[in-house]
């Protein structure tokens, strides 16, 4: 096998859904080694999550945890049980890496707490992410994704007027309601920085040994409000989500086949664009004359735009306005990302085969590394697929023990 | 301060903006020697962007609140890289260097000559990541994208949005911060492959694909059945009742999800609505997911009756997902944050004492700190010029008037 960039990393991942999966599939894909252990029966939450192959739920198809697991192998465990946890502290003496996320509280339960597994192996470096980190008046508090999320900062500044008063039942102010970004971006942005701080451990861990890190969900987001934080503490101004744009245009609007997003705020990129319409006579226009003006007359300026865009398709438009060197983006949906040329020209979806779900199409690595490439070397795991290599093979258990161990509830 | 993991390495910056810094700011936090290549000619976008301290208007490049933030801890040098002397500085600088990171459009640093075939002459196992929006290769690689772009592009945008509404941004430019974590955690794999093997490499992401990465739950389900994921405003797939609600105020909301029946009963006993836990609408996890939108009617009722932070408290109390839908203010002043210094007050030449946000995690034996304020422009030139680089004063003095320190 050709030597990858973390082909020389152990790494034991004990967590569920998003937030420790994402971290290790980082790592796995460039090599490490990840031995991810699942609650026995039940696995990893995230397979009991779709979307599911053919809507059909069942824990080898879900395209969440397909994807989150590639190269990572599967051990079945209860480390409740005391024979469980010799065995997790077994496994932990050889590791590198624990990645875990579970709430704060149940690692100490265990008795699997880092003072505990550190004297197992001093070199350990334990990764721990949580909604709110391991201390702090929010420690204990109950999270899941939507609630770090609002807490962190992003809602509120987004959203608008969409929201029909009927459905919500309640008279909205003038900015509307506050909206969620899609998907588990807390879970994300807790991974991502695991993996970020859990390399960096490894880098020094040579001079000053493992350690543990602790990892904020709430931090991770309110680290990225780009410029909500200076605002307020600059200036002491509240950042509200129908605040007049700064500059414009820089907004979403409807196509003929779909939506673009129109982004055009350097002048010279605006003189493109108002050629690419035609030169409108509406382009003379005082209100138009630069782009602080165009935000502040936004409202105006808008619906005029919306008359040129709604005649012309998505693609044409982003590649005539590119091809200005004016930088419109397509609101891309699923099915323009599969099909895009640039993506597939990169290679970015891959083709996994797996073999209960079969042939899954899915993203592949967000990198190009020349000297150490990515790759998938095998599908995301069977629940518990590795439980006898792992426990048999490289523990030295035997085969009668372990089928007592899955009587018993140990495996 | 204990040690700082990162100590002694040195990163070429080239990056601008949000999504390369942020990268360059992650181990600039951790104690890498950071020195960010800027130039008075084209200041850093950010640093002409508002918030600016005083204000209304910036009156130099230093007062910018998204600059200083973002670029604590780091060094700056200006240097003009379309003049050759600029160009071989800088490549005098990369020969002395363990990383070079930019995020230019694709050919820019070829155009400048300091391309990774260049520079790997010049330091045979640098790790040089480049990180623009569309990756460099591929038929659009020649594409201009900008920070807020990357979220309808991602398809993040198309995710977003209110139920039966059209898709909607996400608020900030998230697709930069997100290629920026992506990005360290790739040079940090290089240079542990480096460590062990000696060989440096180069690394090619794009931030569109790594916008991608997160936004797996609409991915699957069209490569897998063909359908695409609708928009679901604040709600579930699976929780419910989950989404933000109004509260007492002009603009107040509590944020509040509901996943197990013991939560469901906790919120029910909490709202003094016995009656509606074991209501055939609400009774169990499925009812409740097919009749949210009116259960979201009749928790608004209750909420509506109180300010945020007494339905966060009193839910949280009784074992329910509850919390504020926070302002920026709230964010600056929050408990949590505060305790566990993550805000943290620092003090800059020209805009004086200000709280920043700090590092997204605790490291038990190498903690990472905020040493030093983000640089003025070009206030190290001298510094990395003379000690790093050994030119003399004289030297010094010559490419000053030449205007390739600039």
């Amino acid at each position: 096998m050709a030597d990858r960039a973390l082909s020389d990393i152990k790494v034991i991942e004990f967590g569920n859904f998003i937030a420790g999966p994402y971290c290790t599939k980082l790592m796995a894909d460039l090599g490490a080694e990840v031995i991810k252990i699942e609650e026995p029966i039940v696995g990893d939450e995230a397979r009991h999550m779709g979307p599911f192959l053919g809507n059909i739920p069942h824990p080898e198809r879900s395209g969440l945890f397909l994807f989150l697991n590639t190269n990572k192998k599967s051990i079945t465990l209860n480390p409740k049980t005391a024979t469980g946890k010799r065995i997790f502290l077994d496994l932990i003496k050889d590791a590198d890496v624990l990645i875990e996320n579970h709430r704060p509280s149940v690692m100490k339960e265990l008795g699997l707490d880092y003072e505990t597994l550190s004297r197992v192996n001093p070199n350990l470096i334990m990764t721990s992410i949580s909604p709110f980190g391991q201390t702090g008046p929010y420690k204990d508090f109950k999270a899941y994704d939507l609630n770090v999320i609002s807490i962190g900062g992003m809602p509120y500044i987004n959203g608008g007027l969409f929201a029909d008063s009927e459905t919500t039942g309640v008279d909205l102010p003038p900015e509307g309601m506050p909206l969620k970004p899609a998907g588990h971006q807390a879970e994300f942005q807790g991974a991502l920085n695991a993996a970020v701080a859990t390399m960096m451990a490894l880098w020094c861990r040579d001079s000053v040994g493992g350690q543990h890190i602790d990892i904020s969900e709430q931090e991770a987001i309110s680290s990225i409000l780009e410029t909500n934080i200076p605002f307020y503490s600059y200036l002491e101004v509240i950042r509200r989500r129908f605040d007049l744009p700064i500059v414009a245009p820089v907004h979403i609007i409807e196509a003929k086949d779909g939506h673009i997003y129109v982004l055009c705020i350097e002048e010279e990129q605006w003189k493109s664009f108002v050629e690419m319409m035609g030169s409108p006579d509406w382009a003379n226009e005082e209100i138009f004359a630069n782009r602080v003006a165009r935000g502040m007359y936004a409202d105006a300026l808008i619906p005029v735009l919306k008359e040129y865009i709604e005649q012309h398709t998505v693609e044409e438009l982003y590649h005539e306005a590119q091809d200005r060197g004016v930088p419109f983006a397509p609101v891309s949906t699923m099915a323009d990302l599969l099909s895009s040329q640039h993506l597939n020209a990169r290679g970015f979806f891959v083709d996994v085969h797996h073999p209960q779900a079969g042939k899954v199409r899915m993203a592949g690595a967000p990198w190009k590394l020349w000297a150490t490439p990515w790759m998938i070397e095998f599908p995301a795991p069977l629940l518990g697929e590795h439980t006898e290599e792992i426990i048999c093979g490289r523990l030295g258990y035997n085969r009668t023990d372990l089928a007592k161990m899955a009587e018993v509830g140990v495996v | 301060m204990g040690k700082l993991p990162l100590e002694g390495l040195r990163i070429a910056d080239f990056s601008w903006v949000w999504a390369g810094p942020y990268c360059t700011k992650l181990m600039a936090d951790m104690g890498a020697e950071v020195i960010k290549i800027e130039t008075a000619k084209r200041p850093d976008v950010t640093r002409m962007l508002p918030p600016w301290f005083p204000g209304p208007m910036p009156t130099s490049p230093n007062q910018s609140g998204y600059y200083n933030m973002l670029n604590r801890n780091k060094t700056s040098v200006t240097l003009d890289l379309t003049t050759a002397k600029g160009v071989e500085i800088a490549k005098k600088l990369v020969a002395t260097s363990d990383v070079v990171v930019e995020n230019f459009a694709a050919d820019v640093m070829t155009k400048f000559g300091l391309n990774y075939d260049v520079l790997r002459r010049l330091k045979r196992d640098i790790v040089m990541i480049s990180m623009p929006a569309y990756g460099s290769t591929g038929p659009d690689s020649h594409y201009i994208s900008y920070g807020p772009a990357q979220v309808p592009l991602s398809g993040m945008s198309f995710l977003t949005g209110f139920k039966g509404g059209p898709p909607m941004h996400v608020g900030t430019s998230y697709g930069d911060p997100t290629a920026g974590l992506h990005a360290c955690f790739a040079v940090m794999s290089a240079l542990h492959y480096r460590k062990r093997t000696g060989h440096g490499q180069y690394i090619d992401l794009s931030q569109w694909e790594t916008s991608i990465m997160v936004i797996p739950e609409g991915i699957m389900e069209y490569t897998m059945n063909g359908t695409q994921r609708p928009r679901m405003g604040n709600h579930d797939d699976k929780l419910a009742p989950h989404n933000i609600y109004r509260c007492e105020g002009d603009d107040d909301w509590v944020s509040i999800a509901v996943g197990t029946e013991e939560e469901w009963q906790a919120l029910g006993k909490t709202m003094e609505r016995p009656d509606l836990i074991a209501d055939p609408r609400f009774s169990d996890q499925f009812s409740r997911w097919k009749n949210q939108d009116e259960l979201d009617k009749i928790i608004t009722e209750w909420t509506l009756k109180r300010d945020k932070w007494t339905a966060m408290n009193t839910l949280q109390a009784a074992g329910v997902a509850a919390t504020i839908t926070a302002t920026n203010k709230d964010v600056v002043e929050d408990p949590n944050l505060n305790e566990r210094g993550f805000m943290v007050e620092q003090d800059h030449p020209e805009v004086g004492k200000k709280k920043i946000f700090g590092l997204a995690w605790k490291m038990g034996k190498t903690p990472g700190a905020i040493r030093r304020p983000a640089p003025l422009q070009g206030q190290h030139t001298e510094y990395v010029l003379s000690e790093i680089l050994k030119y003399s004063p004289e030297e010094i003095a010559q490419l000053k008037d030449e205007k390739v320190l600039f």
